[in-house]
């Protein structure tokens, strides 16, 4: 191998790893939240019996905050990639915060729907499709949270640099596919199905 | 070596050759015949199969014949030999107009054979249904088949039987498939393609076999252990047959006095729980109708003749004929099988 | 090579270490992150299984060489076919293709290792246990009739059978959960192969330079990503519907077992294609070599391949011809099913176009890709017939379809591996197969694989279903039967003397060199096994074809490519 030409003046611009894989990641999880909406839709109307969507309470809070979550990152984002370090930290804070209070109030309206509408995963069809459908969204915002909340320690024991930003971006991509697939499942449940 | 490699390439159209050959003679012979071959169709749905598949056979054959024939060329002219010069040939990186026309014709193949089926599947699909037809409901189950003829009120097991339908007097049968429990698929290949049985999914198809006599066929969708042996007896009648096969199972179970001991285990072990037999108070629907079980000519869905013997054996210990069939050994004693063997022995 | 300087600090003497006791052996193989042992794990690991589903298959066929024969209960024959089918397509077909890819791909653009060396032995183990996981199950559990726990509902496992009423054993949950564990492996490696492809490689390789088999890996791991995730949706579905009380396909509730039906298939007809992919990147690397011949239209190669992944992923419902849907939605399926046959197509007439005119060495890698170009056209052509909705009404869940599955599987994608295997075992070890026992592996088993399969396609147009444990005795298909029996003895033969080539070969075969075929793409440039590190100069390449260009100084490829 000693002898192949070079050609200095060819160069080839590649992405980076780690937003190909991320990309990779979102398409194929968004293939698996494809086939439970399309579960959803397919059975919307169609429980024999029990509680039908009409009990749904339409979480206008919860999405604002989950949505807001999406801009507090990117500004997150914006911060680290300037150096700001602290401003990051505050804006990361605010971005979990955000999430949190998604989870919380998803656990407090499917308290409701469990303890007084009597209404869980195996009372009917409506009860199955719509505990798999948000739970695998919850799920996934849990798993973005754990993500978020290993990046906050690192920040606050004083791990994270401004050349950390492509990383941080990494991460904020699925964030914002988290948010994403909100959009659909709520469109989906409780515009749509109601 | 250079024989054989062209032997592989003559074979397989002579093995088509001759399929289609077998074919041709066996679609001649008229009627039922033991070996469910789809090549021997019976009735109009098959018929339309049989003749759409000889074209596409033809238009398939005949791709395989050139582009087996180019490779096989290509194999023979193309190979290194001995006295090669030791250059390398010439680099051919590619050609638009080739590449071209070797898409266009593939295209072309498709529009035809595409339009040829679309004709096919609306003409079997929605064949309109005639005032004639005869209405059968077919129920799944694992591992039988139960036959309802909601115009005669009749209720039976594992053979079907229908009218003859010919082109002076035709009498279609439109079957309506449901399921009681999994999915079956009802498959009788000289009759019809076959179609799925799925719960909570009614479908429906159409057959009017021309010929009289007995056609085979089994489930054809894996419903679990013995779906092997969940097999199908179709019994086109002529319409004499066919009325006084009717008139038959309209008739209540027979009540015979000197079989009574065998009737009454019949109603106090667990038969009546699964079995009915009109006229008695078994009721129960999860098996077979037994009501006209001795005008079946099999017992177990065809798993077993039905003989004395047969009966006998399946009653002691259903896994004699087929292990993990639903029905339970019973632990009668000797005599209590041979009382109920008398008694099924009279229900005609 | 090894004696240029570098920037790489310590000597570099040899390719890897010395190799200690057998403990520190076996432990740089577990903990190891280097593509290539990881490649060679997975290869290893999906010979291993090929060899049990292969006895399962043989078991079958045993019951199956006469009527009403008591070889297998039926209990048994229904787990093995279904293990059968399981294992080769998952602990098999998957893990082959990720393993040759994980060996090869960054070898050929030029690469040291893959983006992710941790995710990628992340991928291999999840799918190594998963698979262990799946063949656990014929000992976890006293099962039916005391016949282990193994799945018995069909590769395809339809609802409703699988739900606890029908199946209240642990069989459905080893299938559903074992294979949800292999699936997290297999995107792994997808994800990985597609961030080594688009982001790893060496200066000068664009996209249109790649190697075509990193190009089909690519395209495989692209619809690997949108295929393996709707099976894991459904199954999760499934274990929901078994243990949380769900009614996804409980027809009481009103659930459509036809829903199944179609999520399966979403999956299982472009996992077909995620596995015949990587075998047409293996025949695009083989025919040319041995044809003396640059591939014939690379690109309209790259575009049908790509074109091959996006419409795969319309035709699932032809697997559904008979569950009553529409005669609109039948025809639909029709259409789409044979529109998948037109690149399909086109690939092979590339293939022909690179032999025309070239100087053809049929050593055994070619005399595999020219079997399996006769046999994939074959199977192309009943592929043609299936997709005849109306027929397909008759051949549905007969013998012919198996016939057909396996001349895709076994008669394309089998022989394809087959050739990898002699084309790049001397890479891998340093050291020739045997081409002697090659020839004779491969006649043999080119005769069983026609003897079984040819015969097969006839017992299925006279009439006999499959996923049936024994058949009666007067439906005219003894005879046929125990001939395609006896062709499935004449393939195993075949596959032991494989196994045997490769073992003995490793010590005893003729040392390989670098470039023992005249090649033309990097992975050809490094040493016989390559070192840890594999190149010791970052290429740069110029063209699709590197060592061409050096081969032939006055004539490369850089001045005719477009």
């Amino acid at each position: 191998m000693s002898t192949l030409p070079t050609f200095a003046d060819e160069t080839v611009r590649m992405p980076s790893r780690g937003t190909v894989a991320m990309v990779c990641l979102i398409v194929a999880e968004s293939a698996i939240f494809t086939i439970f909406v399309v579960a959803y839709v397919y059975y919307i109307g169609r429980s024999t019996y029990g509680p039908t969507p009409q009990i749904l309470n339409v979480p206008i809070f919860n999405t604002i905050c989950l949505l807001s979550s999406s801009l507090t990152i990117v500004a997150a984002e914006h911060a680290i990639k300037h150096g700001h370090m602290r401003r990051f930290a505050a804006l990361w804070a605010l971005t979990m915060a955000l999430g949190i209070e998604f989870l919380v109030g998803t656990g407090i309206e499917w308290r409701k729907m469990i303890f007084e509408d009597h209404l869980t995963i195996r009372t009917n069809l409506f009860g199955t499709t719509f505990y798999s459908l948000v739970g695998l969204h919850a799920s996934h915002v849990i798993v973005g949270l754990l993500m978020l909340s290993l990046v906050m320690i690192f920040t606050l024991l004083g791990y994270v640099e401004q050349s950390h930003a492509e990383r941080i971006q990494v991460l904020a991509l699925y964030w914002h596919f988290v948010d994403a697939v909100w959009v659909v499942v709520f469109t989906v449940v409780y515009i749509v199905g109601r | 070596m250079q024989r054989r490699r062209s032997l592989s390439s003559v074979r397989s159209p002579i093995s088509w050759l001759s399929c289609l050959s077998a074919g041709a003679h066996v679609a001649f012979a008229q009627g039922p015949q033991t070996t469910p071959s789809i090549l021997a169709p019976e009735s109009t749905p098959a018929h339309e199969i049989y003749g759409l598949s000889l074209f596409v056979l033809l238009i398939t054959g005949t791709i395989f014949v050139v582009v087996a024939g180019l490779l096989t060329y290509a194999i023979i002219k193309f190979r290194a030999r001995g006295t090669d010069d030791q250059h390398e040939p010439a680099q051919v990186y590619g050609s638009v107009q080739v590449e071209l026309a070797w898409t266009v014709i593939p295209v072309l193949i498709v529009v035809v054979l595409f339009l040829t089926t679309a004709r096919i599947i609306f003409a079997i699909q929605d064949a309109p249904k005639p005032k004639s037809a005869l209405d059968v409901t077919v129920v799944g189950h694992q591992f039988w088949w139960e036959f309802r003829y909601p115009k005669y009120g009749i209720v039976t097991a594992n053979e079907l039987h229908v009218p003859v339908s010919t082109a002076a007097q035709s009498e279609p049968v439109y079957l309506r498939l449901l399921s009681a429990d999994v999915d079956h698929s009802f498959w009788v290949p000289q009759l019809g393609g076959k179609t799925d049985l799925i719960p909570n999914h009614p479908n429906e198809m159409w057959i009017d076999p021309r010929h009289t006599g007995l056609y085979l066929g089994q489930c054809a969708q894996f419903c679990g252990i013995e779906h092997a042996m969940m097999l199908l007896r179709v019994y086109v009648d002529t319409p004499d047959q066919f009325a006084a096969w009717v008139k038959n199972q309209q008739q209540p179970g027979v009540q015979d006095e000197k079989v009574a001991a065998g009737r009454h285990i019949f109603e106090t072990q667990a038969c009546m729980n699964c079995h009915t037999v009109t006229g008695t108070v078994a009721k129960g629907t999860f098996g077979p109708d037994l009501t006209h079980l001795m005008s079946r000519a099999t017992i177990a869905s065809g798993a077993a003749t039905n003989t004395p013997d047969n009966l006998r054996a399946w009653i002691k210990d259903p896994a004699t004929f087929k292990p993990g069939s639903l029905m339970p050994a019973m632990q009668l004693s000797d005599e209590q099988i041979n009382q109920l063997v008398a008694y099924l022995s009279t229900l005609h | 090579m090894a004696d240029q300087s570098l920037p790489i600090s310590g000597p570099l003497t040899e390719a890897y270490p010395t190799r200690g006791t057998f403990l520190e052996w076996l432990h740089s193989w577990v903990v190891t992150v280097d593509h290539k042992k990881l490649g060679i794990l997975y290869i290893v690991y999906a010979v291993f299984f090929l060899l049990v589903a292969g006895a399962e298959a043989m078991a079958m066929r045993i019951q199956l060489a006469v009527p009403n024969n008591h070889f297998l209960s039926p209990e048994l024959f229904n787990e093995f076919f279904t293990m059968h089918g399981t294992t080769m397509v998952f602990l098999v077909g998957m893990t082959i293709i990720f393993g040759i890819g994980n060996y090869l791909v960054p070898l050929m653009i030029g690469a040291r290792d893959m983006a992710f060396p941790r995710l990628n032995a992340f991928s291999f183990w999840l799918s190594a246990f998963g698979g262990l996981l799946l063949y656990f199950s014929f000992v976890g559990g006293f099962g039916l009739y005391g016949m282990g726990s193994a799945p018995d509902v069909t590769w395809w496992a339809y609802a409703p059978l699988t739900a606890k009423a029908f199946t209240p054993g642990h069989n459905t949950d080893y299938w559903a959960l074992s294979l949800i564990v292999m699936g997290f492996g297999t995107l792994g490696a997808a994800i990985n192969t597609l961030a080594t492809a688009f982001s790893m490689r060496c200066r000068g390789m664009t996209l249109l330079r790649m190697p075509l088999f990193v190009w089909l890996m690519i395209v495989t791991s692209a619809l690997t990503l949108i295929t393996i995730t709707p099976l894991t949706a459904a199954q999760v579905m499934l274990i929901i519907d078994r243990y949380l009380g769900g009614h996804f396909f409980d027809a009481q509730a009103g659930g459509a077992p036809i829903v199944w039906m179609h999520f399966f298939w979403v999956f299982g007809h472009p996992e077909v294609y995620v596995l015949i992919l990587p075998a047409f990147g293996i025949a695009s690397e083989v025919i040319p070599v041995f044809s003396r011949k640059a591939i014939f239209g690379y690109p309209a190669m790259v575009a049908a391949s790509v074109g091959i992944a996006f419409v795969s992923t319309t035709v699932w419902a032809h697997h559904m011809f008979t569950v009553g849907m529409t005669s609109v939605g039948n025809t639909f399926f029709v259409l789409s099913t044979m529109m998948v046959g037109i690149p399909t197509g086109i690939k092979i007439f590339n293939w022909i176009a690179t032999m025309w005119g070239g100087k053809i060495r049929f050593a055994t890698p070619m005399l595999f890709c020219t079997a399996f170009l006769f046999q994939f056209l074959c199977a192309g052509l009943t592929g043609i017939m299936l997709s005849i909705a109306p027929w397909d009404w008759q051949l549905h869940n007969s013998y012919f379809v198996i016939a057909h599955f396996h001349y895709t599987l076994t008669g394309s994608f089998l022989f394809c591996m087959f050739a990898a295997f002699y084309y790049w075992y001397p890479k891998v070890t340093g050291r020739m197969l045997s081409e002697k026992l090659g020839k004779w592996h491969f006649w043999l088993f080119f005769l069983g694989f026609h003897l079984t399969f040819d015969t097969m396609h006839f017992v299925g147009i006279l009439g006999m279903p499959r996923s049936i444990y024994t058949y009666e005795a007067d439906r005219g298909w003894n005879t046929l039967n125990f001939w395609i029996s006896m062709g499935g003895f004449v393939q195993a033969i075949a596959i032991l003397i494989f196994a045997w080539n490769m073992i003995d070969s490793y010590r005893r075969g003729k040392e390989a060199g670098n470039d023992p075929w005249d090649a033309w793409t990097l992975e050809w440039s490094t040493p016989s096994p390559p070192p840890a590190y594999n190149f010791a100069e970052d290429p740069v390449v110029r063209s699709r074809r590197p060592l061409w260009d050096i081969k032939h100084p006055n004539d490369p490829d850089w001045k005719y490519e477009r």
